[in-house]
Formats: structure tokens, C-alpha cells, sequence
């Protein structure tokens, strides 16, 4: 089509401009034709789109817990492969994931959260399983907290550092947005059903809710536990710290589960990709970013 | 012949620009209308709970934010817009001028992530150090919209003082008036429907600014009480939410889209008249 | 001592005056520096040659600069003829009535709509309703929407400012009038038409709220339109808030501004030698 389309261009272009007249006219002629067909041929290869059947397109969408994970999965994928699969990740947090495989813009949906009710008729397979890391900065001395302290702080009863025995400020408490994963494990693992605060302060990723907590002495926030860095300090909840030990043996209660998300039975080139994930060296990739794999 | 289509052809796309507008106001209004339909128009623009997992769509909090950041940001940016417009239009030799008006528009280019990008890590901190709050706030934002309208502002109000026939200027000073009387006292009363132009088309800019205010505004629901308080606007919301919402979630969205829209659009047609009326 | 009299009180605001435009112009001047400063130095040829790596924090930012080329081509492609047959029928074929009124209000408030609407708007159709997916082609539509009202405005003055006579001299040679707009007024007021193009290039760079919602953020090398495509001011904003890493994030910002103040320029330059060509 997009040859039709040129085509159509050019002859319309030459009908309407005569260019044996403009020619003597326009003084940079060859260059302004020289930059024309320059980015003309700059373009050619982008208007075929990749259907055939030589490289394979997947979209994953999802959680931004799994997205950076899945980036390397994808990237290692990808090489093996000699480049005939592209694969794309995009962020855009669990539901919205979930919901973009439902409405088939993306094969493979991500979430760090389990399928609500409604999601219940697609296809999910766990790929890892990762803990929520309460973090705070790294002058904070507090060490550790119990569920209900974490409860009280991020519904807004507890509002300074004194009640957990540092200095007298205020604490800033910061949540994911409504629609993540992360949040949603969050809420369910620690809220219980009392709301999060309208007065946190809001992120949309784990990256940015880290930069805050990072540079913010009185600020506190949960995170994807493998994304966690030096330049934020782990608080353990209620006596347990989290590690790929006491996540996988659930001593840390604070975990949830990695899941891709298919409509229905996954086509072929989907499926080899969720294979290689599950596989030992998929899993051992997860497991050296800091998840904990399902064997 | 051949005339004639052409013509036809170059009318069909001239009108393409009113499609286009005409397309997008429907579809938002389409896609939005429902909810405010089924919660009240009421309810939706008064109410502060905005819970969306629990079918409460008030965003009046949001409204709030949006405005305050916005004021603010006319508040802190308007006189020095003002100043450099005067300054460059008045007290500046010709040929500073040719210099600093292309520099200062320069400077409207620059992307609004880079604004934003900055007020985390210079503007944030400081605010957090020396004000108190979690740095990220209503100033944070209001200064940064302020800086990113600066060169809007600046820019049109040099024109319309520049626009302001001599003979005032001129008729001023003949009276005896300094510089600067005639400035204040005539000129600037005489340009006063394009810098008022220029304020509006600067809070329109400000009012719809999205990524800059993502970045240092905090995000929090809560209507904010302090300058120091973390806020949330239309915007905003609209840009966090859009990805994952669903139903009634999403129709919630674009209505807040609808309501950015209509004040938006009441604003520039605002300018736009009051540049006409001159 | 100041006199309170009035040669005293214009020196006062004199100062005052030039003090907070110092001030100003130190604000804008201090964030280009501070850029260039801290970004400047990474903008090696890896650094605009290799692709990301490692989530973007190695690597380059080659797929990127791509992607942003593509997404500008492809908003311009309809965003030209589009706006460029506009202006010629605003100017040449119509005189001024109901219908160029209409016309013109629809242009201004097309111009008025925020950035995060059209995000919404392309999100909705491009992505959605029509299937694309996040790709670049839904992102350049989406964007060709937001340059339109610039390029019909820059088109339509310059296409004004062509003298009558040329016009003139034409007809009276017996050329048609659509000739006469190709061969004579077109060319002539090509630095104008121009100079919008390029100022809505230099826009484009900087966009970022339409273009995440409709281009997606990936950060493979787009090898065809209908993929999605992370372009340098989103891949900015991304770096920048995840703090992935400082320097990658300093010299994307680096790049982009010093692209976009070099496109402003030229414009400017542009601008100025067609108006020194026709006053």
C-alpha cells in the first residue's frame, strides 16, 4: 500500500507543479529534491508495517514492577533469536496492562497483582515472585516497623517521626497511583480495607517513587523489592527483612506474584517467549535482578 | 477545469482544520458526558471525593489545585513579564532589543520536561530545606509554570506596547512627563488590552501544562491549605489515570478532560476577542 | 539622598526595572547553562550512535533520535498540505466572509487545545478505535494535529506578504491562478512557510504528554511506523524520573535543547532575511 501511496504522491506532485517551469525559479533546486528523496528514502522502510511472516511483532504491556524485568528478558530474548522477534514493553501499570491485552493491544498483559474477579477469564502464568520493600531514606534510623504502624502511617493517623522514635517532623508517606499492581498488593497485604490517605503524595512508578524517597530525609514509600538501591535504606516489617530467602519462604509477608497475562491460549511466538521466561536461564535472569523465581 | 478542483480540493482541506476541532470537541464530549449524566453535573464539579475504584467522581479538589498553581503562577510571573516587556520595549537600546526579545523567545522552546526535570532537583530541595513540606507543593509548581510563561507573557506585551501609536508617548513627554510617567501613565494604559491578552494566553498555557507539573507538584488528592501542600491537578490526574482506567473510570477522565477543555478554550476565545477589539 | 520627585522615582524604577529583567533573563540563561553544563560533556558520538541499553542506562540514545525523526516526519506529512492548503485557500480563493471566520476560529482554537487533550484524543482513536496500537504513525497523527494552527498561521502571513504585483505580472502573462500560486507566491513566500515548519519541528521535539499516550515508550529501534517508539523528550522524562541514570538523563536534556535553540535560530534568521526581502 504504502508503494500505491507514493506513487500516488509523486504523479500528483508532478501534475500539479510542472516542475520544468519551477525549475529555473527556485534557486536551490537540486538540494531542496536532494533533501526530498534523502528523507523520502529515509522513510520507505518505516511504511511496511512487519506482518510478514519472517519477524514476529509482541507487544508486552503492564506493570512498571515488571517492565524493567521484562526489558531484559526481552533484550536477551531478542538477541538468541538473531533479531527475527521484536518485541516492545511498555509501562502503564497492572490494570492498565491487563486491560490492554483484553482489548488486544497487547499480546502479553503484565501485573504484579493478582486478577480481580472481573479479570478472570484470561490466561495468566506466574513468572516470578517479588517483595513490596517499605523504603525510607538513608539517614532514617528507624529499622523497623510493624504492619500496623505501616497502616497507621499511610491512612494518616500516625503523621510524625516521633511516634516511631526519630526526631519530630512529619512524616511524607508516598503511594503508587490507584491503577498499580504494586499499590493494589499494597493495600491488600497491608491496609486492609482502611484507605490510603488523600494526603500521600503520588507516583507513578517505582523509579520515581524511589528518587523521592531518595532525596527526601522525611519521606517513606513501598517499592517493587527488585528495584530497590543503595540510595534507599530497607526497613524491615514486623522483624522480618526482606531477602530472596524470607520472600520466597513467605516468612516476609509482603509479597506478590509476577504474572503475564494472555487472551486465551497464547499464539506460538507468545508462548516460546513465556517458555524462555520460565526456563532456567529466563528464571536465572530474574533471579540476578533480585526477584525470586517459581522453582 | 482543472481550476475548479483545485479549488474544490484546497477547500475540502481548509476546512480540515475546523473538522479536526469539531472532531476532537465531539468525541471528548462524547466520551465524557456519560458520567457527569449519570453522577450530576453537580456532584461532579463540587464534590472533593475522588475515588474512582469507588464510583466517587468529584473533582472538585482538582479544579482547586489547577486554579491555585495556575493564580499563583500569574501572581509570581506577571510582573516580571511585565518588567522585561517594559524594559525591552522602553528602556533599552534598539539594539539590545533585537538581541534579548529572540533571546527570551527563544527560551520558550526549551521543553517543559527539562523545566520540570529542574524544579526537582534544584527547586524541590530548596523549597523542602528552607520553607518546609515535602519541597514538592503548590509553589514548586507555581514557579515553574511562572519561569515556563515568562517568555509568552514578555513576548506579546512587547508587541503591544510597541503597538501603542508614538503620538502618546510623544504627547506625554511634551507635557512635561519623565520617561517613565509616560510609560506608566500612557502607555501602559494604552496597551492594556494586549498585555491583558498576553496574561490570558499565558494563564491558558499555564492552566494545560501537564509534564512539568507531574514532576514537582506531588500529586497528592487532598485540596491543598498551604502554599507548601502538595496538589493535584486536572492535568495531572488525567495523565496518571488515563493508562489503566476502565469504564466509568475512564469516561470520569475525559469529563475532567471536558472541563480543562471548556475553560481553556473560554480563555483563548477571550484573547482572541479582546486582540480583535483593538 | 533620592528625591521623591519625578526624576528621582523613574531612576528607582529604572533600576527596579532593570534589576528583575536581569533577573528574568538570568533564570532562563542559568537553565540552559546548567544543561549544557552537566550534559554537553556526554554527547559523544556513542552517545548518539548506540542504541539504549540495559533500560537506558547504558548505551546511547540512537533509537531515540530515530524515532523522534520518523514521528517528525510523519506529523509533517499531514500537517503541510493540510496547513498549507488552508492558508492558500484562506488567502487566494476566498475573501473574508462567514465562512473564512469560521474557518479562522476553528484554526485559533485548535491552536488553544492543551497537550495532554490531544494525548487523550490520539489515545482514544488512534490507538484505540482505530488499532494502531502505540505506534509512531498514531503518535505523528496526533501531533500533526497540534503544528496544524502554527503552520496555517506562519503559511498565511507569509502567502499575504507576496506582493499584489507579482500576482499581477502573472495573470497578465495569461498564467492561471493555480500556476500563478505555484510558480510565483509559493516560492516567494517560501522562507515564511518555512520558518513555521520549522518552528513546528522545533515543537515537536519537545512534546512529550501527546506523545506517550499515542507512541508508547519503547526503547527498541523502530523499524517500521506502525512500532512503537520512545522519543528523546520522553526517554528524558523516563530517565529522569526513575533516576535511572543522571548523566544519560543530562545529556538527552543536553541534546534536546541545544536542537531546539539551534532550530529557533535558524527560524529566526529565516524570518529575518524575508523580512528584510520585502520592506
Amino acid at each position: 500500500m504504502g508503494v500505491f501511496v507514493k506513487g500516488f504522491i509523486i504523479t500528483a506532485w508532478y501534475e500539479l507543479m510542472d516542475p520544468s517551469e519551477v525549475r529555473p525559479l527556485l534557486k536551490k533546486k537540486t538540494t531542496s529534491w536532494g533533501i526530498f528523496w534523502f528523507i523520502f528514502g529515509l522513510f520507505l522502510p518505516g511504511c511496511f508495517p512487519q506482518n510478514s511472516s519472517q519477524v514476529q511483532s509482541l507487544t508486552i504491556a503492564g506493570s512498571t514492577s515488571v517492565q524493567p524485568f521484562a526489558e531484559k528478558l526481552a533484550e536477551i530474548y531478542m538477541e538468541i533469536n538473531s533479531n527475527k522477534v521484536i518485541i516492545n514493553v511498555q509501562g502503564g501499570g497492572s490494570t492498565a496492562g491487563i486491560k490492554a491485552c483484553q482489548e488486544k493491544a497487547a499480546q502479553i498483559g503484565t501485573s504484579s497483582r493478582e486478577l480481580k474477579v472481573d479479570e478472570g477469564n484470561l490466561n495468566k502464568v506466574i513468572i516470578a515472585w517479588d517483595g513490596i520493600a517499605i523504603i525510607v531514606h538513608p539517614a532514617n534510623p528507624v529499622r523497623n516497623m510493624t504492619s500496623r504502624q505501616l497502616r497507621d502511617i499511610f491512612s494518616g493517623k500516625i503523621a510524625n517521626w516521633k511516634a516511631l522514635g526519630w526526631l519530630p517532623k512529619p512524616i511524607y508517606f508516598v503511594t503508587r497511583e490507584e491503577g498499580s499492581g504494586t499499590r493494589d498488593a499494597f493495600e491488600h497485604l497491608v491496609m486492609k480495607k482502611i484507605p490510603i490517605s488523600d494526603e500521600a503524595l503520588v507516583q507513578d512508578s517505582n523509579g520515581s517513587v524511589r528518587e523521592i524517597i531518595a532525596s527526601n530525609p522525611q519521606a517513606i514509600g513501598y517499592i517493587s523489592y527488585g528495584v530497590v538501591n543503595r540510595q534507599v535504606k530497607v526497613v524491615a516489617v514486623n522483624s522480618v527483612q526482606p531477602n530472596l530467602k524470607t520472600i520466597k519462604d513467605n516468612t516476609y509477608t509482603l509479597t506478590r506474584p509476577f504474572l503475564f497475562v494472555t487472551l486465551g491460549q497464547p499464539a506460538l511466538p507468545v508462548q516460546k517467549f513465556i517458555d524462555f521466561v520460565l526456563s532456567k536461564e529466563g528464571q536465572g535472569i530474574l533471579e540476578q535482578e533480585g526477584l525470586v523465581g517459581v522453582h | 477545469m482543472r481550476e475548479k478542483i483545485i479549488e474544490k480540493i484546497l477547500m475540502i482541506l481548509a476546512f480540515s482544520a475546523i473538522g479536526l476541532l469539531l472532531l476532537i470537541t465531539i468525541f471528548i464530549f462524547r466520551e465524557g458526558l456519560p458520567v457527569i449524566l449519570k453522577v450530576g453535573l453537580s456532584d461532579f464539579l463540587f464534590s472533593d471525593q475522588w475515588a474512582p475504584t469507588n464510583g466517587h467522581f468529584g473533582i472538585l479538589s482538582m479544579i482547586i489545585s489547577s486554579l491555585a498553581v495556575t493564580v499563583m503562577a500569574i501572581i509570581l510571573g506577571v510582573p516580571l513579564s511585565l518588567a522585561c516587556a517594559i524594559t525591552l520595549a522602553e528602556f533599552c537600546p534598539r539594539r539590545w532589543l533585537l538581541i534579548l526579545k529572540p533571546t527570551i523567545e527563544l527560551l520558550a522552546g526549551i521543553p517543559s520536561v527539562v523545566f520540570g526535570f529542574l524544579g526537582v532537583i534544584l527547586l524541590v530541595p530548596l523549597i523542602r530545606d528552607y520553607l518546609g513540606g515535602p519541597g514538592l507543593s503548590l509553589l514548586a509548581s507555581s514557579i515553574i509554570l511562572a519561569i515556563m510563561i515568562l517568555p509568552t507573557i514578555t513576548s506579546i506585551s512587547i508587541d503591544a506596547l510597541q503597538a501603542v501609536p508614538l503620538l502618546y508617548k510623544e504627547g506625554a513627554l511634551a507635557m512635561g512627563a519623565t520617561h517613565w510617567q509616560a510609560v506608566w501613565y500612557v502607555l501602559l494604559p494604552a496597551a492594556r488590552s494586549g498585555v491583558v491578552t498576553a496574561i490570558i494566553l499565558g494563564m491558558a498555557r499555564a492552566i494545560g501544562e501537564t509534564m512539568a507539573v507531574i514532576m514537582v507538584a506531588g500529586n497528592a488528592l487532598k485540596i491543598p491549605t498551604s502554599l507548601l501542600d502538595p496538589v493535584r491537578t486536572l492535568t495531572s490526574t488525567i495523565a496518571l489515570e488515563m493508562g489503566y482506567s476502565s469504564g466509568d473510570h475512564r469516561t470520569a477522565l475525559f469529563a475532567a478532560g471536558i472541563v480543562l477543555f471548556i475553560f481553556i478554550m473560554g480563555l483563548n476565545i477571550l484573547a482572541n476577542t479582546l486582540m480583535r477589539k483593538k | 539622598m533620592i528625591l521623591l520627585n519625578a526624576p528621582g522615582r523613574q531612576t528607582l524604577m529604572k533600576i527596579l526595572l532593570w534589576i528583575l529583567t536581569g533577573s528574568t533573563i538570568g533564570i532562563l540563561i542559568f537553565i540552559i547553562v546548567f544543561i549544557f553544563y552537566h550534559g554537553l560533556p556526554q554527547l559523544t558520538w556513542t552517545f548518539l550512535s548506540a542504541n539504549p541499553a540495559d533500560m537506558g542506562r547504558s548505551g546511547g540514545i540512537f533509537a531515540t533520535i530515530v524515532s523522534t525523526l520518523y514521528l517528525i516526519i510523519i506529523a509533517l506529512a499531514f500537517a503541510t498540505p493540510l496547513g498549507l492548503g488552508t492558508a492558500i485557500y484562506l488567502t487566494e480563493y476566498t475573501h473574508e466572509g462567514l465562512m473564512t471566520r469560521l474557518i479562522r476560529f476553528g484554526t485559533e482554537c485548535l491552536a488553544g487545545i492543551p497537550s495532554i487533550i490531544l494525548g487523550l484524543f490520539g489515545f482514544a482513536i488512534f490507538v484505540m478505535a482505530f488499532g494502531w496500537g502505540w505506534s509512531l504513525l498514531s503518535g505523528g497523527l496526533a501531533l500533526s494535529v497540534m503544528l496544524l494552527p502554527t503552520i496555517i498561521r506562519t503559511s498565511e502571513e507569509s502567502i499575504l506578504a507576496v506582493p499584489q504585483e507579482y500576482r499581477e505580472v502573472a495573470y497578465s502573462l495569461g498564467v492561471g491562478k493555480w500556476r500563478t500560486i505555484t510558480l510565483v507566491v509559493l516560492p516567494s513566500a517560501l522562507p515564511g512557510i518555512a520558518t513555521g515548519l520549522v518552528l513546528s519541528i522545533a515543537r515537536s521535539i519537545g512534546e512529550t504528554a501527546v506523545i506517550i499516550f499515542t507512541a508508547g515508550s519503547s526503547l527498541r529501534f523502530p523499524n517500521s511506523i506502525f512500532e512503537s517508539g520512545r522519543t528523546m523528550a520522553v526517554h528524558f522524562y523516563i530517565l529522569a524520573r526513575e533516576g535511572i541514570s543522571m548523566p544519560m538523563a543530562y545529556g538527552t536534556a543536553a541534546i534536546l535543547v541545544l536542537l531546539i535553540l539551534v532550530i529557533n535560530m535558524s527560524a529566526y534568521l529565516i524570518m529575518r532575511r524575508f523580512i528584510k526581502k520585502y520592506t
